[in-house]
């Protein structure tokens, strides 16, 4: 008999009998979804910006960031390369990104989180090993809990998918809050209307 | 407690922990701090106390539903191209993890953070192998370059001053002497780690939630350790219990929706990612641990500590660990959820630790799943006794009390010796000298008691 | 309606004036009220020490002495959870059990049973009130501060109805003292930690009196009041509600 077998037995012999029938939770929501999810985000260390057209992106990128030089982006309407060089070798080619752009497919309110998928992240490591990041995420798309982010995710076949919320961070060191822990050290989100 | 084998027990390091007082305030407050940030955080959702109900419910069912959830997860994580891997001893884990490493043969790993390797005591095992782990978040790293174990679940260095950090990355980092400042310091281990994340082949993570339905984990972080180790490496390695399974993806809704809040009041961890298949060309693999939790599923008593999700919310509220520490609590798993964990691991070695908690009731009412923890440690305390694992010294004077107690005749009679075996009784057992005198004043003695009083003036 | 009048150990012994207000107050509202005199202990001490198994002497000597009451009454939330958790004996079991639905701690006999609306006391002092945690999250005579939940007192409910009594608001109202039974020695430095905290807390706002539903917190409290030579005072809230 192996490990498992032996566990899966235990497990089968001792589970108890639990009849209580099944729970299902009543949620509010709040009133606006938009300004939650931007007041939210802001309290939590991330930028949030309302914008018209994907021009601002760029606008936003030369004025805030006017002497940055790696910039990787998935969204095809920017002027950014989507590669690095001609053929990415390993996720660690993406260590000197300093801005990577990539389109979120939802947000999600009460958290200020942006759900993005492994298809839209250009690589798996890149939301995470770049510097700062910014999130493209249309304004209609913002749902206010995350039992909804979960009904609206339910069918989705990805590999990987992560929700971020705001730049990386810790507290560690006497619960001071330090912004740019291991991963990115600041977070725009662009709503796109 | 020396008869009972425990090289130190808790009250005796809490009293140590005590000698600085001002140090103890810091300790209390920083916490307490936290547990208020999460009741704001909790106020925030109306719906709070249900789904914490909710939460309840679901980890119940899972309890019950055990066998055919995590076979449902095997089979669909290996469609996944996940491997499987069953350990039933923390030796069993080691080895799995040891046998992956040779394969590849690696001789150092990133480990973002996972209290099942600490109950594994996973790093002192690879580090005896000649494999070098490092700790990835950086309260982690403290703890790990002091070398120390954490102190707290969720706050592994919450004991650590930022001056005392100075001087440990002063030594081990090369920054400057004297530089204190937090920002410095996070970036100063920030570009330290980053290295090694760039040079690790392995990576091991913990697991927040495996969903039954998809063969996916989630694993939840604020730094993004756990994702920078995992997406970097050739091989991910993700460490489990076998009760962190959840039947479906919507119930993560309710798990995330309660974990950050609970563990530091923020709305949701920075990265909440969940692994389904391995990257190309990455291999995946998680080990299941047991550790007798298939053992624990038949105690009606003591099942219910199985649901923690592992917030760290009974330790910042509890008013004892606030000010005794962590490292009081000699176990890999501190605070009250600890104190009901470790006794089923060791019930020897940690027979202290269900005394350790004056069962208050706090802990239970910020659980985000409502284990009854002060219940469990009241249980606990009968199991121990019950075992045998007690002093005789206290066996004699609570059997003693019994007597009385138990006597009406015996109790009544003693009139004025009545009050002088209260004066060395209820309160006063095990101990050579008077402890509530050390600090406290007695209670004077009045002429006579209630009863006596009631006798002479009231009884017709 | 006969009311058996149940007297922690520790309070005949030592707080014979707390046991006498809770008697006055009752009789004072013209209850007919009986102590039984082969009362001793509600069996706690021991059990929370991990030895349960030896509280059946006393379960059964506190099931004889109060079966024939209509209600039970004590001045202690602390005795009354443990009897209403833990009071068991077998073939005793129906009469268990009617005991555990007729014991009330005393602020919640007066708030849920009597309903009193009017109290004539008054006490013109600053006013603390320590929430015990047996009485306030065993027995539920306040709302919890970790509760997303309405909040109540029917401890403050009663002091707020006596004349003069200045309430003080505190830093962290329902935290702990450290007492704890056999904790407050066994881990003597912790206990006396909470202790002192909780005492600071009271003393920071300007307290003359720190009361509450518990004379064993209290107790603690004034043993480390008294060490420090402080002028405040500990006084049962049965004490508050018979005095003026």
């Amino acid at each position: 008999m192996t490990s498992r077998d032996r566990i899966l037995q235990t497990v089968k012999k001792n589970q108890p009998v639990y009849t209580e029938g099944p729970s299902e939770i009543k949620h509010t929501e709040p009133a606006n979804a938009l300004e939650k999810f931007k007041n939210v985000l802001v309290s939590i260390g991330g930028a949030v910006l309302e914008i018209q057209s994907l021009g601002e992106v760029k606008q936003f990128i030369e004025k805030t960031f006017p002497n940055v030089q790696h910039i990787i982006s998935s969204v095809s309407q920017l002027p950014y390369t989507k590669v690095l060089q001609q053929s990415v070798v390993s996720p660690h080619d993406f260590k000197h990104i300093q801005i990577a752009i990539l389109e979120g497919k939802f947000g999600v309110a009460e958290n200020g989180a942006v759900w993005l998928t492994e298809n839209a992240m250009l690589d798996r490591a890149l939301p995470f090993i770049c510097e700062n990041l910014i999130l493209i995420v249309p304004a209609i798309k913002i749902v206010p809990t995350l039992h909804e982010a979960y009904y609206l995710t339910d069918a989705e076949q990805y590999n990987f998918g992560t929700f971020i919320a705001g730049p990386s961070k810790t507290a560690d060191i006497e619960q001071s809050l330090v912004l740019g822990a291991h991963g990115p050290k600041s977070l725009t989100v662009f709503l796109l209307h | 407690m020396s008869e009972l084998n425990i090289e130190r027990d808790h009250a005796s390091l809490a009293e140590d922990f005590n000698k600085d007082e001002k140090r103890v305030n810091w300790h209390d407050k920083t916490l307490w701090f936290i547990r208020e940030k999460r009741d704001k955080a909790a106020w925030q959702i109306p719906e709070w106390e249900q789904l914490r109900e909710h939460a309840s419910h679901i980890k119940n069912h899972v309890l019950a539903n055990l066998y055919d959830y995590l076979l449902e997860f095997e089979r669909k994580a290996k469609e996944n191209g996940v491997i499987i891997h069953w350990a039933e001893t923390p030796e069993e884990h080691n080895a799995i993890v040891q046998s992956i490493l040779k394969k590849y043969h690696v001789n150092k790993i990133v480990k973002s953070k996972s209290m099942l390797t600490e109950e594994c005591h996973l790093n002192k095992f690879l580090e005896q192998h000649g494999i070098e782990v490092v700790d990835t978040d950086l309260g982690e790293r403290i703890v790990q370059l002091a070398n120390e174990p954490p102190s707290h679940i969720v706050l592994p260095c919450i004991h650590w001053k930022k001056e005392e950090i100075g001087v440990l990355f002063h030594k081990h980092l090369r920054t400057p002497e004297g530089n204190a400042d937090p920002q410095f310091l996070t970036h100063a281990a920030r570009v330290h780690l980053r290295e090694h994340f760039l040079t690790s082949k392995v990576a091991i993570t913990g697991v927040n939630f495996a969903v039954a339905e998809t063969g996916e984990f989630v694993v939840c972080t604020n730094e993004g350790n756990a994702d920078l180790g995992a997406h970097l490496a050739d091989v991910h390695i993700a460490c489990m219990g076998i009760e962190k399974i959840i039947p479906k993806r919507k119930d993560l809704a309710v798990f995330l929706r309660l974990l950050a809040r609970s563990a530091t009041g923020q709305p949701i961890t920075t990265y909440s990612s969940h692994f389904r298949k391995p990257r190309v060309g990455q291999e995946m693999h998680i080990v299941l641990l047991d550790n007798g939790r298939s053992k624990r599923l038949a105690s009606d008593d003591f099942r219910n500590a199985l649901k923690c999700i592992r917030c760290g919310a009974c330790f910042n509220t509890c008013p004892v660990y606030r000010r005794s520490g962590g490292h009081s609590y000699h176990t890999a798993i501190a605070g009250p959820i600890g104190s009901i964990l470790a006794p089923a691991w060791d019930i020897k070695k940690n027979s202290d630790l269900p005394f350790a908690s004056t069962l208050c009731g706090s802990c239970s009412n910020v659980c985000p799943v409502k284990i009854d923890i002060h219940n469990q440690l009241y249980k606990w305390r009968q199991e121990i006794v019950r075992n045998g694992y007690v002093s005789t010294k206290k066996k004699v004077s609570m059997n003693f009390m019994e007597l009385i107690l138990s006597n009406p005749l015996l109790f009544t009679l003693s009139g004025w010796i009545g009050r002088k075996i209260l004066t060395y009784l209820p309160f006063i057992v095990n101990n050579n000298f008077n402890p509530w005198y050390k600090q406290r004043e007695m209670p004077i003695p009045p002429k006579e008691s209630f009863r006596s009083w009631y006798q002479k003036n009231k009884q017709h | 309606m006969k009311i058996g009048l149940f007297i922690p150990c520790y309070v005949d012994q030592f707080y014979p004036q707390v046991a006498i207000a809770t008697l006055q107050l009752l009789e004072k509202l013209r209850l007919n009220v009986h102590f039984p005199l082969a009362q001793t202990c509600c069996g706690q001490p021991m059990a929370n020490s991990g030895f349960e198994s030896l509280t059946s002497g006393c379960n059964l000597n506190f099931i004889n002495s109060f079966e024939e009451y209509d209600y039970v009454v004590s001045p202690s939330g602390s005795c009354v959870l443990h009897i209403k958790d833990h009071l068991h004996f077998k073939g005793r079991e129906q009469e268990s059990e009617n005991i555990k639905n007729k014991i009330f701690e005393l602020t919640e006999f007066l708030t849920d049973v009597l309903k009193i609306e009017n109290l004539s006391a008054s006490f013109p002092y600053r006013v603390g009130l320590h929430q015990s945690c047996h009485g306030q999250r065993g027995l539920h005579l306040s709302q919890m501060s970790e509760l997303v939940a309405p909040s109540f007192s029917k401890t403050e409910h009663l002091l707020k109805k006596v004349k003069g009594l200045e309430l003080v608001a505190l830093d962290r109202k329902d935290e702990c003292c450290g007492f704890g039974g056999t904790f407050c020695v066994a881990e003597e430095a912790v206990s006396v930690k909470m202790g002192k905290d909780r005492v600071a807390d009271h003393l920071i706002h300007n307290a003359e009196y720190i009361t509450g539903n518990d004379m064993s917190c209290l107790m603690h409290l004034e043993g480390i009041l008294k060490r420090q030579k402080s002028n405040v005072q500990v006084i049962h809230i049965a004490e508050i509600l018979i005095a003026g």
